[in-house]
């Protein structure tokens, strides 16, 4: 096992290296410059100015080098300093927005398992009853739409006409931490991200739980006497959560594409709305530092999933 | 494991000495579907078996052999219903309750517990996620009321008797660390940790190979000979009955055709079906060798009637050489024949 996961880390730095190159020269050879961005429009430079400022970055070297010289500095750990932001280091700025962001993708996804499990197991066992149908609508709802169209239908719902939750950030601007005060900023963007994934998990979970039970060792546990109930939690429900582990594992990867945007809708001071920025203003060091963060969160996600998949069946023999 | 190649009934208590039989079912009949559309899969099915005996259920594939076992155990599908008929049970303690008329609740208590089942598919029948031992644990728990240690230590007093050597040591391995035959025998202790007083086992070796199948029709026996269990024994293999069965039901099309014990039926068949399957059984004696060919047991030309359109009178007419048109007027009636046989054919006596 420990092997296993040794074996899969290793993969996992193999792509991320793989990740950061392609990132690296897609950035360069989309169009714009950096130093545009950088320079401040209301003072004057001339193209030495320019040149200077671009020798002193290293825009002015060969690609390859540019990359090559990226890597030896990100291997020591040192992922530069951001062009924009008054130049502040990459990794405190990754540092400081990796928490929110965790977060709150891990609340969202935390919320989706939960509820979608829950769900998927009464949509089987109520099949085609009330609950079943509406759950199915909604589910319909959730899987089809996009993370950013939720994100505004929710904020102007729930926000702008019933004043349930906050706008936006992630605390009252101004006043002292509370738990209180970051749980219902908190709430809104987590329910909105769980909102797709939900719907995909208990769609899932529903589907598989409704094969499980037609299985022969659910006949078996009934002709041991287990009661109904019994029989679908104990019996059913763990053999149906083996497939549903893996989706699980790669709603984890995609939650980092709704949350983008629901940070930057919610104002969340997390990697998305950094990222957001940061492309914007082709912030290339931060852009990489953020490409690697996010890519190493799928990787992990993954290698998480595979672990937990081994400890639910005892037939997987890893390592 | 020694072989015999022909295997006596086996002694056990004779029928009419036995004073109450454990199982009595009377005129059961089971349809699938809502009650517009409803398609009657078993009719007019009565049977029973004592203490300590073991009755099997012959017939083709699809004369509702899987049907009347389900029934009693109250596990038919969804659609499945019990139209009508009575299936009476005399529990451990020696009560005789009906199990049509028993609720969920009550069911439950009685499965697993008066009641065991073994099915064709070892291979599926078992849950992939839990250890063998807590699959045999369970009912004891649910039933014996006994703690999570106590009952684990039956369940591997369980795997010993079934024959699985190193049973401690077994008892916490998942199924698909077993063999097909293995399984069988989890499958088995499963069904008899509480004692029941009725086994029913749905052709328990039909997916194994024949080596294999010979020790679980041994291991079935001599657990019955410990235990004095009745058992109904599904097949659709005559050499099987010989080695297995005390008392032998045919069944054909949803209706037991013939009945008697393994020596009358297989001897002197009265009724033309049992004949027919006979007929491709030469002799007793090789009907273990007929297994290990696996040449098939059936070769009366025609099909069975679908459930569709049962044909009126004798559903066997269609293939029957003896078929006149009285034959079809009427379902004929179970008739007690010559021999002792119980045969459902008017002109048992003129053939
Ligand atoms: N769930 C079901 N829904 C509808 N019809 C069914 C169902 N189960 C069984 N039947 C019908 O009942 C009849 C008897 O089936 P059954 O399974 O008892 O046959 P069998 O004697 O066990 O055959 P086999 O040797 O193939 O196991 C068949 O015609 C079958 O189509
Ligand atoms: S009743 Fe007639 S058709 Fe049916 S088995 Fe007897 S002889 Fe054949
Ligand atoms: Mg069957």
């Amino acid at each position: 096992m420990t092997l296993y996961v040794v074996r899969r880390i290793g993969a996992g730095i193999l792509l991320l290296l793989a990740l950061s190159m392609l990132v690296f020269f897609l950035l360069r050879l989309a169009p714009g410059d950096p130093l545009s961005s950088y320079i401040d429009p209301m003072v004057s430079m001339t193209e030495q100015d320019m040149e200077r400022l671009r020798q002193s970055l290293g825009l002015d070297q060969p690609l390859p080098f540019q990359y090559i010289y990226w890597l030896g500095e990100t291997i020591t750990g040192d992922l530069g300093r951001s062009l924009q932001r008054n130049g502040q280091p990459v990794s405190e700025l990754l540092m400081a927005s990796i928490g929110p962001s965790m977060l709150l993708m891990l609340s969202g996804s935390l919320l989706a398992i939960l509820f979608g499990i829950v769900i998927g197991i009464v949509g089987a066992v109520r099949r085609d009853g009330p609950a079943d149908v509406i759950l199915a609508a909604l589910s319909s709802v959730g899987v089809s739409s996009p993370a950013f169209l939720t994100a505004l239908v929710g904020l102007y719902v729930f926000s702008g006409v019933l004043h349930w939750a906050p706008a936006g950030g992630m605390q009252e601007p101004g006043m002292p931490f509370t738990l209180s005060g970051l749980l219902s900023h908190l709430a809104l963007p987590a329910l909105i991200l769980a909102f797709g994934q939900t719907a995909l998990i208990a769609r899932y979970m529903r589907s598989s739980l409704l094969e499980v039970l037609h299985q022969d060792f659910i006949r078996t546990a009934r002709a041991k006497g287990v009661p109904r109930r019994k029989v679908i939690l104990k019996h059913a429900v763990r053999n149906a959560l083996l497939p549903v582990v893996t989706l699980i594992g790669s709603t984890l990867g995609l939650a980092v594409g709704g949350a983008i945007f629901i940070e930057s809708v919610f104002n969340w001071p997390g990697m998305g709305l950094m990222m957001v920025t940061a492309v914007e203003a082709r912030d290339y060091p931060l852009i990489m530092g953020g490409t690697l963060a996010v890519g190493a969160w799928v990787i992990l996600a993954n290698i998480l999933t595979d672990v937990a998949y081994a400890f639910i069946d005892p037939r997987i023999k890893v390592g | 494991m020694p072989l015999s190649p022909m295997t006596e009934p086996m002694a056990a208590p004779p029928a009419d000495a036995a004073p109450e039989p454990t199982l009595r079912v009377d005129g059961l009949k089971v349809g699938f579907g809502g009650s517009q559309t409803r398609l009657i899969a078993v009719e007019d099915i009565s049977l029973h078996i004592s203490p300590g005996r073991t009755l099997a259920l012959v017939g083709e594939s699809g004369s509702g052999k899987s049907v009347t076992s389900l029934a009693v155990i109250r596990l038919l599908a969804a659609r499945g219903r019990i139209v009508s008929g009575r299936i009476a049970l005399r529990d451990k303690a020696g009560a005789v309750r009906d199990l049509v008329e028993l609720d969920e609740p009550a069911l439950e208590a009685v499965r697993g517990n008066d009641l065991g089942m073994i099915f064709q598919e070892p291979m599926t029948s078992l849950n992939p996620v839990l250890t063998v031992g807590e699959q045999i644990a369970e009912p004891i728990r649910i039933h014996m009321g006994l703690s999570r240690r106590a009952a684990m230590q039956r369940a591997i007093e369980m795997l010993d008797r079934v024959g699985i050597p190193g049973a401690a040591e077994r008892a916490r391995q998942y199924p698909h660390e077993f063999s097909g035959g293995m399984r069988q025998r989890v499958t088995i202790a499963i069904a008899l940790a509480c004692d029941p007083v009725l086994l029913l086992a749905d052709e328990p070796t039909t997916a194994l190979d024949v080596t294999v199948q010979m020790q679980i029709l041994n291991l079935l026996r001599s657990l019955q000979q410990q235990q004095g269990m009745a058992m109904l024994f599904v097949t659709h293999n005559f050499g099987v009955v010989a080695e297995i069965a005390h008392d032998v039901s045919v069944m054909y099309a949803g209706q037991i055709v013939e009945h008697g014990t393994v020596r009358q039926v297989l001897k002197t068949p009265r009724h033309p079906y049992t004949r027919g399957l006979l007929a491709c059984v030469p002799q007793l004696g090789t009907a273990s060798e007929h297994k290990k060919q696996a040449t098939p047991l059936f070769s009366i030309p025609g099909m069975v009637p679908s459930l569709r359109d049962m044909p009126r009178g004798c559903r066997f007419a269609a293939r029957c050489v003896h078929a006149e048109a009285r034959c079809r007027e009427a379902t004929p009636a179970l008739e007690t024949t010559d021999t002792g046989n119980i045969a459902r054919c008017i002109r048992w006596n003129e053939i």
